[in-house]
């Protein structure tokens, strides 16, 4: 073993500085771990290249709206990356949140019931849905790619039969969920407290771990690492926080959506589910060998992906103030799955970020965004769109193939 | 000689009309290495799988310290303390070194996983391998044929088990990688476990073993003591060659039986 190694454990030492990182990346590079930084670059390139075009691009005012839009499709596109690290697919994404979005509209305005118990009964709906595929692929072993595309038609006409004869609902803009979705903006001061306080969180879980470590006698981060990731982490959440408070803030729906990513990348990072998730993905075969309850694990798989489809239809439904036959409908269920793909979840399952679905829906809405201000048409944005995911796509069978080598 | 820690008795399993085990006996002590060589379809894979309770025998016996029992799952097997190393290692390449150590059987605290007392237990179980790996926090796709190994065989030791059964660890290795694997094998017999090693390589098994096992057509076709037999007494009991000399047992004893 080179370099310094620990006196007790005979673990590595940590390597810092600059040569360090740099042998870092070749290393990621050549064993195909690049996780999300191809998609960091990818997203400054983006910025740079429509603010250059358009200087409103970065304006406070753009960037609020883009985060208004990205948070539905973002929910969506959570649970993609979910199935996707246990190496399936749920193709009816679209139509399950536009199933969901007519049970909130119908129930609420038509039926009277109060909104809480309309999102309840339409996130009830998707997790039902989840428990379905779940069954169906674990007991009869039928593939998800063309189960789901079953469930897809037969979502989508469920949606059309809920809706009735009318095919749209709207909502009063006093709606909770309208007002919620469309004005519900944090307080500057609230914002700011929940990032200090997640960045006082972030250093303090740092800190307990490496002395945790230190105890245990393993190699600890060194002090400036620390500094660098929790200065990072205070640079990037602080900064865009207050830029997005120089205008109306952020949005409820957004903070919404990032806090379910943050969560969702804690359940697969340090719980057990999580693991089993990755495990499953990565090799089923083995994981079953290991004692791992795959069965369970991919129903639990399928149920979070169809409840936060769900979820997605009810804060379209809070955005747009209505449900209609195109809700979900359309490139929605396409945006949400390329979403997850362009943010370096890998087709191929086992490997990937809850962070790549943030990542992959604020690359796609950026171009959305960016196109729309050049006046170009949604054809000109579906061709790039689809060139973004075929890049995605190439990167990630590349980066398989530098693997297996 | 101690007793034996498992024992084969006259343990038969067939698929079908295929005779995989017919009246095999097999004794595994602590501190040694007992091999078990046969060509191909001699139903070497069957005998890891009826060690391992992936298999359960349709006739005869497993005894542990001398008391039947039924090895009816892996996990029973485990439970019972006989651990299987499996050819390919059952290692998951996304998950990195900690993560497939401790697969299945995760450290936690409270609601989240104790990946600090992971970690620790995985450094002291690859060092008592004297393993080497890069770093316990890299992927296992980017570990070598030899480290993977390492890390399958260290993920036996986790529940400290009496009888560690190894399903042909070196098929896939180069020689190095096979040197270490070696190592590893003899180091496991040191610290007092008791070893089956499966392998088709007659130069492996003497390298390692104690005793060795040749199996032929389903049948015992002698067991061995490593230090006097020679590479071309054990192909002749492997290929069924003119049996020669220093045959411990006679082979091929219930011909007629079946």
């Amino acid at each position: 073993m080179t370099g310094s190694t620990h006196p007790r454990t005979g673990a590595p030492g940590p390597v810092g500085g600059l040569s360090g990182l740099r042998s870092l990346l070749t290393q990621r590079m050549r064993s195909g771990q690049l996780g999300t930084l191809p998609i960091v670059g990818a997203l400054i390139v983006i910025w740079l290249v429509f603010q250059l075009l358009n200087p409103h691009f970065l304006s406070s005012d753009n960037l609020v709206n883009l985060t208004l839009q990205s948070a539905a499709t973002g929910v969506i596109a959570l649970g993609i990356v979910l199935v996707l690290l246990v190496g399936q697919i749920d193709l009816s994404v679209g139509s399950v949140s536009g199933l969901a979005a007519a049970v909130v509209a119908i129930g609420s305005v038509q039926l009277g019931w109060p909104t809480l118990l309309a999102v309840v009964v339409a996130l009830g709906v998707g997790a039902v849905v989840g428990v379905l595929y779940g069954a169906l692929t674990t007991r009869l072993g039928l593939p998800s790619f063309v189960l789901t595309l079953a469930g897809l038609l037969v979502f989508a006409g469920l949606q059309l039969r809920v809706l009735g004869p009318t095919g749209s609902v709207n909502l009063p803009f006093r709606s909770t969920l309208v007002r919620l979705s469309q004005q519900g903006f944090l307080a500057p001061a609230a914002s700011s407290a929940i990032v200090a306080a997640v960045v006082l969180g972030y250093a303090a879980m740092l800190m307990v771990e490496r002395a945790r470590r230190r105890r245990a006698e393993l190699p600890v981060a060194s002090p400036v690492d620390l500094g660098v990731r929790i200065g990072a982490l205070a640079l990037v959440l602080g900064s865009s926080v207050a830029y997005l408070n120089t205008n109306r803030g952020v949005g409820v729906t957004f903070a919404l959506f990032v806090s379910l990513v943050a969560v969702v990348d804690l359940l697969l990072r340090r719980t057990r589910w999580g693991r089993a998730v990755r495990a499953v993905g990565g090799n089923v075969e083995s994981a079953r060998r290991a004692g791992i309850p795959v069965r369970r694990t991919f129903v639990s798989v399928f149920v979070a992906c169809s409840t936060l489809a769900a979820l997605g239809g009810v804060l379209s439904v809070g955005r747009l103030a209505a449900a209609n036959q195109a809700t979900g409908g359309g490139d929605a269920n396409l945006t949400a799955i390329a979403a997850a793909v362009i943010g370096g979840t890998s087709l191929f399952g086992g490997r990937g970020s809850a962070w790549s679905a943030l990542l992959g829906v604020l690359v796609i809405q950026s171009i959305s965004s960016g196109l729309t201000l050049l006046n170009l048409d949604t054809a000109v944005r579906y061709v790039i769109t689809g060139l973004v995911l075929a890049l995605a796509i190439a990167i990630d069978t590349l980066m398989r193939r530098a693997r297996e080598v | 000689m101690s007793s034996p820690v498992l024992s084969l008795r006259g343990v038969s399993k067939s698929f079908g009309a295929v005779r995989a085990l017919a009246h095999v006996d097999l004794d595994v002590r602590t501190h040694e290495v007992v091999a078990v060589v046969g060509d191909n379809g001699s139903g070497k894979s069957t005998l890891a799988g009826v060690l391992s309770g992936a298999l359960v025998p349709d006739a005869g016996q497993v005894e542990l310290d001398g008391r039947p029992v039924t090895l009816a799952s892996p996990g029973l097997a485990r439970a019972l303390g006989i651990a299987a190393v499996f050819q390919d290692g059952a290692l998951c390449e996304n998950l990195d070194v900690v993560e497939n150590l401790f697969l299945g059987q995760e450290v936690t605290a409270g609601p989240l996983l104790d990946e600090v007392a992971m970690e620790k237990e995985a450094w002291s179980l690859l060092n008592k391998l004297a393993a080497r790996v890069p770093s316990v926090r890299v992927p296992v796709g980017a570990l070598t044929g030899g480290q993977r190994q390492a890390v399958a065989i260290a993920r036996t030791l986790l529940g400290d088990p009496r009888v560690v059964v190894l399903d042909e660890p070196t098929a896939a290795l180069g020689i190095t990688q096979t040197a270490e694997v070696l190592n590893l094998v003899e180091r496991l017999r040191d610290d007092g476990h008791a070893v089956v090693l499966i392998s088709s390589s007659i130069v492996d098994v003497q390298a390692v073993a104690d005793s060795i096992v040749v199996l032929r057509l389903g049948r015992t076709n002698g067991v061995f003591d490593a230090d006097q037999v020679s590479y071309e007494d054990l192909i002749a009991a492997m290929t069924g060659a003119t049996p020669v000399g220093r045959r411990t047992r006679p082979a091929r004893r219930e011909e007629n039986v079946t």
